[in-house]
């Protein structure tokens, strides 16, 4: 199939609009052809995944970006680096991650990015409008923005993300098409654990989803009515990291699925599964590879990115002794800025807590990780936190991870 | 498929079978094959220091995919994976090549990332599934993969 280009693509691969847009567009050519699209969309803002420090070849390739003097053409956020650029003394990792990764962030700035080095760019400013196209990377992100959102974005990557954002366009395949957003698979929830809240089933839902729907575009129905975007960006978080899941819909709650038909768009599904009470409480226990009862090293919280609701209800569960081990909560500065202005800074510090905010306690080394497990309330940490760190977890909600760092030891409620 | 009975570019004897695949990113290279029972993600499931498989989840834990021929079914997980990717590709400890059965941009992304910035070519090819099982059968397997379409030929030795 050939690839269409407009007078713009021509004029932006040819070099007119500058080297490094000539150089993003050649990459994003070649990736249109891999993927089979026929044309490039205009997209209206970008996300960037390329801040964290992943080795020479991250800092390589936006190096070769500045040295073209490429800037976005659209407005762009950032994803989390490997340094909290605002409490540096946490950090504890080389010296080559901490000055190559200092120089990645920078980097981006330069390019016109905007510094909001969070994973939770739906939390901010750069929230994009329904039915936006847009280029994000980071994959709790685009699952967000395309289920909870109804934007339309791709998996990109690092590197293609930053393509989309110096040159404003993207491919025009996959979820920027309304056809391919329709649910092939339906995931029926036939009964629930009694006494779990609904943190924890949304976990165990995205768990689930994503270890067993493949490639295919998930509608689960079942969910309760009351499901907040917390607990479908916990669901979003948990299926992306279990699986390459982009784009699901919860029948009832998310925008392109205000029924089972409108979400399956009239197409037969592929994949019918039913998820039992048992199978919830397998998917929750699968996230723990620690039993109950053993000793903690650590808590670690928001992952994504704690929002202000999250704290929220975070607060009042702090009322009472301090907690014995550490407790870490990582959020964007735009968050650490409200919490300030509303006096909430001083009351997480003084009952222990530690505020982590431009980065991520499970993809950089700021914990002093002693013997004992990491726990989280997060089915994604969860997942990655093993291999990342080396460290043995356990997942429980957010009671459970308060209570827990209390008792210095796993505690179920 | 095509017998050939002759012998590959390298001068290595091939066996006879060789398969036709779409190119996703250009280059030649030939290894071992090494077959992932479910996907992987790059980021996090990889270490790209060593090419050692990380992710506890993964059937194949602790493989190594340093200079194999990975096919994997799919992309999986992180939309980090292109860079660890292109840094395994960069320190010397990628896969050789990558066999896919669905497009996957984001391992697409990482080896033209790799090919840009290092002019290390690790070929990513779109296989089809009916060929799966004799591909992974192989002993070592070539991949030519160029713009017009690529070529996976089936290789004795190791």
């Amino acid at each position: 199939m050939a690839l269409e280009l407009s007078d713009l693509d021509r004029e932006l691969a040819g070099g007119a609009r500058g080297g490094a847009a000539a150089f993003a567009m050649r990459l994003l050519m070649r990736l249109a052809e891999a993927v089979d699209a026929r044309a490039f969309i205009a997209i209206e803002q970008a996300h960037v995944d390329g801040c964290l420090y992943l080795g020479q070849a991250s800092l390589d390739f936006v190096e070769r970006m500045t040295a073209l003097g490429g800037k976005v053409r659209v407005p762009t956020s950032l994803n989390v680096g490997s340094l909290d650029l605002i409490h540096p003394e946490l950090f504890r990792g080389s010296d080559e991650v901490r000055v190559n990764g200092k120089r990645l962030m920078q980097a981006h700035i330069e390019l016109g990015c905007a510094p909001t080095f969070t994973c939770a760019p739906y939390q901010t400013a750069h929230r994009p409008r329904f039915g936006a196209q847009i280029a994000w990377g980071e994959s709790n992100a685009i699952v967000f923005a395309n289920s909870v959102i109804g934007a339309r974005t791709n998996r990109y990557g690092d590197f293609i993300d930053l393509c989309c954002a110096i040159t404003g366009r993207a491919p025009e395949y996959g979820l920027h098409l309304t056809e391919n957003r329709f649910a092939r698979a339906i995931v029926q929830i036939d009964a629930v654990p009694p006494g779990w809240d609904m943190e924890r089933l949304c976990v165990a839902v995205g768990h689930f989803v994503g270890r067993r729907c493949g490639g295919l575009i998930p509608a689960i129905v079942g969910l309760p009515a009351d499901a907040d975007e917390d607990n479908l960006k916990a669901l979003g978080a948990a299926a992306a990291s279990s699986g390459a899941v982009a784009l699901f819909h919860a029948v009832g709650l998310t925008p392109e699925a205000q029924d089972l038909k409108t979400a399956c768009g009239g197409l037969k599904p592929k994949l019918v599964l039913r998820l039992s009470a048992d199978d919830l409480r397998d998917a929750a226990r699968s996230l723990s590879n620690v039993r109950d009862g053993a000793p903690l090293a650590a808590v670690t919280l928001g992952t994504p990115h704690f929002s202000m609701s999250e704290f929220a209800r975070l607060m009042p569960l702090l009322d009472g002794p301090r907690p014995v081990v550490d407790i870490w909560i990582n959020c964007s500065r735009a968050t650490l800025e409200e919490l300030r202005a509303r006096g909430w800074e001083e009351r997480l510090s003084s009952a222990g807590l530690t505020l982590v905010v431009d980065t991520c306690v499970y993809v950089t080394t700021l914990m002093r990780v002693g013997a004992g497990a990491v726990m989280t309330n997060s089915g994604k940490c969860a997942y990655y936190a093993p291999g990342n760190l080396g460290v043995e977890v356990a997942y429980g909600s957010l009671a459970e991870c308060v209570a827990s760092a209390r008792a210095g030891k796993v505690v179920r409620l | 498929m095509r017998r050939l009975g002759a012998r590959g570019q390298s001068g290595e004897a091939v066996s006879g079978a060789a398969f036709s695949a779409a190119t996703l990113s250009m280059g030649a290279a030939s290894g071992a094959p090494l077959r992932l029972d479910e996907p992987l993600s790059f980021w996090g499931g990889l270490d790209p220091a060593t090419g050692r498989i990380i992710d506890r989840w993964h059937p194949q834990l602790d493989a190594n995919v340093a200079g194999r021929v990975l096919m994997m079914p799919a992309g999986r997980g992180s939309s980090s994976g292109s860079a660890a990717l292109a840094e395994a590709i960069r320190i010397g400890v990628g896969p050789a090549a990558i066999l896919l059965l669905e497009r996957d941009p984001i391992v697409v992304v990482g080896a033209m990332a790799a090919a840009e910035l290092y002019a290390i070519a690790c070929p990513v090819v779109l296989a089809r599934c009916e060929d799966w099982t004799e591909l992974a059968a192989a002993q070592r397997l070539g991949i030519s993969a160029e713009p017009q379409g690529a070529r996976i030929v089936v290789m004795q030795g190791r």
